[in-house]
């Protein structure tokens, strides 16, 4: 490379001054200023409400997506989930620009859904908000209301619809809010007195693994335990490539979702992420109600088959048993690459409880936890694992704090490696440590999101991950004496 | 040219000022723009002898977007040669009637309605300051000068008092001053001397007293200024006086608005408000003894 070509400073400020502030953002000092800071966030690993919203839409057979906003708003989702999964979003948006701020939105979304409903016929619309309509106060109530009034869908279509401001709450308020209000609106009228599905209604939370959802599922055949998923996107964003492009290729059935309300047992393995949805179906779903954490690790996923055992009064199968005796041995056969080592975490409530209870099993040290978007409740939960083991001394949780805060952690109190999402790779490159994808958006690997996190196959596979890296990182940085056959 | 705002009390008379004093101004030879900020569109009725304009919001309503609307189909020239621009806004209750002032005054920036031949821009604003929206015509390059409309009435005082405090916001990030109180009389007790102190306290001037007079009313009726409609009538020589001190006003000052408790003694001082019995306070007529 020439010498033109060569990346030159924009700016005329001298070498060592940069080479002098590169130095002085690694330092305590610098850590204090940067923890000091109220007004500005840098790079807040989460998303926004109405992303979430499009997630729970398209875990139900036929759903289109629908955006009451803006093109563009709609178009942050779609190609998130397009980068992520690396498969088609379908979803539109009703295109709101200067006029429809002015005179509100109405206009917009009756000619949206009549075009929608005609164009693309879907067997359930599920709108949801930008900011724009939020912040003018847009009755989506009434506009919806009007639509079927005015004959632009039939009376008794299925439009389910939340307000998600994205200036509120993150992706995981959103999921939940849409998730409630699909099952509200599928459910209404549903409920026979003395009907039973004899059915689990499993509501695995704002999740982007799709191996989750089949992990899932595979458990319950195991058990024999018929059931719904409240939603599951598995096959909307893992499709088969068979050279015909099929719009809305998965999801749950709508007649299952609407007899979910006469289910034998309704279990949350996601209570951040479905908190309103739950609390309203224990008010108003049949049989019995449960709520689990995320099945991280092996003793959150025992937690899971004891209660799906008590739940359908159904022995552990076999099969699942010999399971778990495969990740102990897994775990035995890894826990000398990982024991004592210190991570770094940040994501959403749920999987962040599960990294920390996962890596504590592991004799792992879960160092800095942090979360964007978390509650006193989250904080209280993470801590509530930290104290209940000897490697959870010292950890630190840090609420409401973004991937800059993470950087001065990193430089200034190292670890061995952190997981999260791509959000986090420069801050990895600076401190020169692994980044574990295990969280969302991934737009930086492939086929990461086929992989289960949950479950025992979902523990062997974080813990293969992890440990067979950071052999690899010895093997790519010892000396030439010290490079051997055995690990 | 002289970029002015008018805010006020809603109902205080606002439009029916600012249209005499723009009539006064144009009466003096000079070049005026009245720019309606407000959904209700009453704005420049008495200028152009209409009932109502068609509004730029309106026109974009029509049109479906703000883009393929032209100059000319919003402005429209009326008596003295003012020209006229309504906003307008969304139907009451939906959408955001301060968003359609944001686009409204874009389009007429864009569109070149600010010609230098212009003496004076007026804007003639809603009742409260409720948004950003409703701010426009103050922030930056557009009305530095604001004229507060008000009473001897208790609410229009708090009103005007209100608005000092916005337009101290602006003004300390901007060059927005208040240029002074008119005082569009309703013949309330020592209105004249209550408004002068009230002025003084806020650091401005009363700039006007504007009496009352049933002639205003009796113009309204023809949709016309007093100015037009009877030009040798005093009330006509009062908005010609108003228009004058405000071409000839150069006392424009960031405003000291008053605490809540600064305008309660000053109102308890010229007799209009009691001292507060704090007893009676919250207590129903049937529970009194």
């Amino acid at each position: 490379m020439t010498a033109e070509a060569a990346v030159k400073y924009v700016t005329e400020t001298p070498e060592e001054e940069v080479k002098r502030v590169s130095a002085w953002i690694n330092t305590e000092e610098y850590k204090e200023k940067n923890f000091a800071r109220q007004a500005l966030v840098i790079n807040p690993p989460h998303a926004c409400q109405p992303l979430g919203a499009e997630l729970a839409a398209h875990g139900f057979e036929g759903t289109l997506p629908f955006v009451h906003g803006s093109q563009g708003c709609a178009s942050y989702y779609r190609s998130t989930f397009n980068r992520h999964f690396r498969e088609p979003a379908p979803a539109v948006s009703d295109s709101m620009t200067e006029d429809g701020a002015v005179f509100g939105g109405q206009n917009n979304l009756h000619e949206a859904l009549e075009n929608a409903y005609t164009i693309y016929k879907p067997k359930m619309m599920a709108v949801f908000t930008s900011c724009m309509p939020e912040v003018i106060g847009d009755d989506l109530t009434a506009f919806i209301k009007n639509a079927r009034n005015k004959g632009i869908v039939p009376q008794d279509y299925p439009l389910p619809y939340a307000n998600t401001p994205s200036f509120n709450g993150s992706h995981v308020h959103g999921y939940d809010s849409m998730l409630l209000s699909i099952l509200q609106t599928l459910t209404e009228g549903k409920k026979i007195e003395g009907r039973c599905t004899g059915k689990l209604n499993l509501i695995p939370g704002f999740d982007c693994n799709t191996g989750n959802y089949r992990e899932y599922k595979r458990i319950l055949k195991e058990f024999g335990i018929p059931y719904t998923l409240l939603a599951d996107i598995s096959d909307t964003f893992d499709s088969p490539l068979d050279g015909t492009y099929r719009p809305y290729p998965g999801g749950t059935k709508l007649e299952d979702a609407a007899d979910s309300i006469n289910g034998k047992a309704t279990l949350t393995v996601a209570p951040f992420a479905s908190a309103k949805t739950f609390a309203w179906i224990k008010d108003s779903y049949s049989g019995v109600h449960a709520s689990l954490p995320t099945p991280f690790g092996v003793a959150k996923t025992d937690a899971l088959l004891l209660k799906l055992s008590e739940l359908f009064g159904k022995p552990v199968p076999e099969s699942l048993k010999a399971e778990r005796g495969n990740a102990v041995d897994a775990m035995t056969d890894a826990h000398q690459y990982i024991h004592g080592k210190k991570f770094a975490l940040y994501g959403d409530p749920d999987y962040l409880l599960g990294y920390v209870s996962f890596l504590l099993e592991m004799g792992a040290r879960p160092h800095h936890i942090l979360c964007s978007k978390g509650t006193k409740k989250v904080e209280k939960e993470i801590q509530a694992l930290l104290d209940a083991s000897p490697d959870g001394k010292g950890c630190k949780i840090y609420m409401g704090k973004d991937l800059w805060h993470m950087r001065s952690l990193l430089m200034t109190d190292p670890v061995d490696a952190m997981i999260g999402d791509t959000h986090g790779k420069f801050a990895a490159r600076d401190a020169n440590i692994p980044l574990f994808r295990f969280g969302f958006p991934v737009f930086d690997r492939v086929n990461l999101h086929r992989a289960p996190l949950i479950g025992y196959q979902g523990a062997i596979n974080m813990l293969t991950t992890i440990c067979n890296k950071f052999i690899e990182v010895v093997d790519e940085t010892c000396e030439d004496r010290k490079f051997e056959m055995m690990r | 040219m002289r970029q002015i705002a008018i805010y006020g009390k809603g109902g205080i008379g606002k439009s029916t000022t600012t249209q005499n004093t723009v009539a006064g101004l144009a009466s003096l030879g000079k070049k005026v723009m009245i720019v309606g900020c407000d959904p209700k569109a009453d704005s420049t009725r008495l200028i152009l002898h209409a009932k109502a304009q068609s509004t730029v919001m309106d026109l974009v309503r029509e049109l479906g977007t703000v883009e393929d609307l032209e100059l000319d189909d919003v402005m429209k020239v009326g008596y003295g040669d003012v020209k006229c621009v309504e906003s307008g806004g969304p139907e009451p209750g939906v959408g955001c009637a301060g968003r359609g002032v944001i686009t409204a005054i874009n389009f007429l920036e864009e569109n070149g309605a600010y010609t230098p031949d212009l003496d004076f821009v007026f804007y003639d604003v809603l009742g409260d300051v409720v948004c950003g929206g409703f701010a426009m015509p103050i922030r930056e390059g557009k009305a530095e000068e604001i004229y507060i409309v008000t009473s001897g009435e208790m609410m229009a005082m708090y009103a005007a008092n209100n608005i000092a405090k916005g337009i101290l916001k602006y003004a300390s990030s901007g060059k927005v001053r208040l240029a002074g109180l008119i005082c569009n009389a309703r013949k309330t007790d020592k209105e004249y001397e209550l408004i002068s102190a009230l002025a003084a306290k806020l650091g401005t001037q009363m700039i006007h007293f504007v009496p009352r007079d049933n002639q205003v009313q009796r113009a309204e009726l023809r949709r016309m200024t007093v100015i037009e409609y009877s030009p040798e009538h005093p009330q006509a020589q009062e908005y010609r006086t108003l228009a004058q001190k405000i071409y000839d006003n150069k006392m424009l000052v960031v405003p000291t608005p008053l605490e809540m408790e600064e305008l309660e003694e000053l109102l308890m001082e010229f007799g209009i408000m009691e001292a507060e019995d704090e007893s009676i306070v919250g207590v129903a007529e049937s529970a009194a003894v």
